[in-house]
């Protein structure tokens, strides 16, 4: 028998992995970020895959709809002059090889002690017996506001400041700009702004 | 071996029973569009291709069609290709949740309106991809447009979508159809419907808000390049989303496949027959909102967006929640 989920995971791993790839090594940065999209898609298809549907499509609407929108649309604007860039990015070679050598030794580090609790795959499947019979998007709500609500609010606050912050450094106030006010376009009255004039035929007002 | 692929040939077999009848509403979308506004400014509209006209969305199709594909040569032509197909492909793809009756219904998964909110928020892709790919001015300012457009009022939407998911208790499309057994949505939550609406009207690109393809502007936007099937795959793309949008605000708001009143002849009528009719009056009133308004002005347009309905959408979801606390109607308690 064909075990579906098992060729569907191959070939959402695949996909994903092969469009990170692309991201980084594509030509055009334009292609890369819809590799990236391509990628966050097949990352949503692993989470389906997990039955955790509530997270494939929060990440589907948030990164997709939202995040990379705004990539694509810098990236779009930037018109980035390739040869240039690759010119300027030799002069990182040496730190930055250096830099991705420790980050692959710690991988590696931490692959050669990692232990493996032996009724792990029992956890992944039935994650925990208190929410068996509800829906993902339940228990995520009953451990998110109970167990976790201070660092759910912390993460929302953090969230918030971020987004105060790059108000505050992006906003300038330009002096002569002619605004739309609209409260003074509603209560403009008929009187202030209508004159009618009787004109006599054959004169002008 | 037929075994193993008779549940996705069932599966295509439903899927074709859902489009079929999908491409003829679309195709008949737009001679009812043509006739409606040739009605209200007092014209005939299309009368010469079969009776009434009726064979006129045909007539256009096969013109399209037989034309010739035009690829920019500067243009990045796999790209290029792509934004109308994906359009077109998520226009349609996003049909695999509506649930059209009591038991009618493709995919009935729990998330379902997430799933609406994620393949509509990805529509901008298709349009900003073909401003990019087509390397032409017009076109990508069109682009630009509509992405700005389309992110600002999916934030409404999502506002108003949480507002009601409150007073179902479920993500579940079938079981927000069935929370409004008694009372249609649009009855407590009129406010956030006419934002619903409204936000539709900025999320299709539809008067008065088709600033992406302002003709006095920028000519048409963001397909200015695209000819033949390529611009075909558009138009009935953003048909199709018009009509997929009216199939949300009727399930959220208008109580789906629910008749208005329960008893008898309403009860005779079958629910699919009841949606058909719901999804026809917020299409008319798509096309009764082209033929009224003048188009907006872009930074009215973005004032609306932001200052307007996002704030009194958000005031809503607040109101809701303490409503629905304080007289301890929350579902599932």
């Amino acid at each position: 028998m064909i075990d579906t989920t098992a060729i569907l995971f191959y070939v959402f791993s695949g996909i994903l992995l092969g469009s990170a790839m692309m991201v980084v090594t594509a030509r055009n940065t334009v292609h890369s970020v819809l590799f990236l999209i391509l990628a966050f898609f097949n990352a949503a298809g692993l989470f389906v895959l997990a039955q955790a549907e509530f997270l494939a499509m929060i990440l589907v609407i948030v990164y997709v709809g939202a995040v990379a929108v705004l990539f694509l649309f810098v990236v779009m604007m930037l018109d980035v002059q390739l040869s240039q860039l690759r010119r300027s990015a030799k002069g990182y070679t040496l730190i930055g090889s250096l830099v991705g050598s420790v980050l692959a030794i710690e991988l590696i580090f931490l692959m050669l002690n990692w232990k493996i609790s032996s009724n792990a795959p029992d956890l992944t499947t039935t994650p925990l017996s208190l929410y068996q019979g509800m829906s993902n998007t339940e228990a995520l709500g009953n451990l998110l506001y109970t167990h976790y609500a201070l660092a759910f609010q912390g993460a929302g606050l953090i969230l918030l400041i971020a987004m105060i912050g790059a108000i505050a450094l992006t906003l300038r106030h330009r002096e002569g700009v002619r605004k739309q006010i609209v409260g003074d376009q509603l209560s403009r009255q008929a009187k202030e702004s209508l004159r009618l004039v009787d004109i006599p035929s054959r004169s002008g007002t | 071996m037929i075994e193993a692929f008779l549940p996705i040939l069932t599966v295509v077999g439903y899927a074709l029973l859902v489009l079929v009848p999908l491409l003829l509403a679309v195709a008949y979308l737009t001679y009812a569009e043509r006739k409606v506004i040739a009605a209200m400014q007092l014209r005939i509209g299309p009368n010469v291709v079969g009776w009434f006209g009726l064979l006129q969305p045909f007539a256009d199709g096969l013109k399209l069609l037989h034309k010739e594909t035009i690829i920019p040569s500067r243009s990045n032509s796999i790209i290029f290709l792509l934004a109308p197909l994906l359009t077109f492909g998520l226009s349609l793809s996003a049909w695999a949740v509506i649930p059209f009756g009591p038991d009618l219904v493709i995919g009935n998964i729990n998330v379902g309106v997430l799933y609406l909110f994620a393949i509509s928020s990805l529509g901008v892709y298709g349009i900003i991809i073909a401003g990019w790919a087509s390397n032409s001015r017009y076109a990508f300012l069109g682009a630009l447009r509509s992405a700005a457009q389309m992110i600002s009022y999916e934030v409404s939407i999502g506002l108003v979508i949480i507002a009601i998911l409150l007073s179902v208790g479920s993500l579940n499309l079938m079981q927000i159809v069935e929370a409004q057994q008694t009372v249609w949505f649009v009855i407590p939550h009129l406010p956030i419907a006419i934002i619903f609406m409204v936000s539709a009207l900025a999320e299709t690109n539809r008067a008065p808000f088709d600033l992406p393809e302002a003709e006095a502007e920028l000519v048409s936007g963001y397909n200015v390049e695209y000819s033949s099937m390529t611009f075909a795959l558009f138009f009935l793309g953003e048909y199709a989303n018009m009509i997929l949008m009216s199939a949300m605000g009727s399930i959220l708001f208008l109580g789906g496949w629910l008749p208005p009143f329960h008893i008898i002849p309403f009860t005779w009528v079958p629910g699919i027959v009841w949606f058909a009719l719901k999804i026809s009056l917020l299409l008319f009133i798509f096309v009764w909102v082209r033929a009224t308004l003048p188009r907006y002005r872009y930074d009215q347009l973005m004032r609306l967006g932001w200052k307007v309905f996002l704030p009194f959408s958000l005031i809503w979801v607040v109101l809701t929640a303490a409503v629905l606390m304080g007289l301890h109607l929350l579902p599932g308690q």
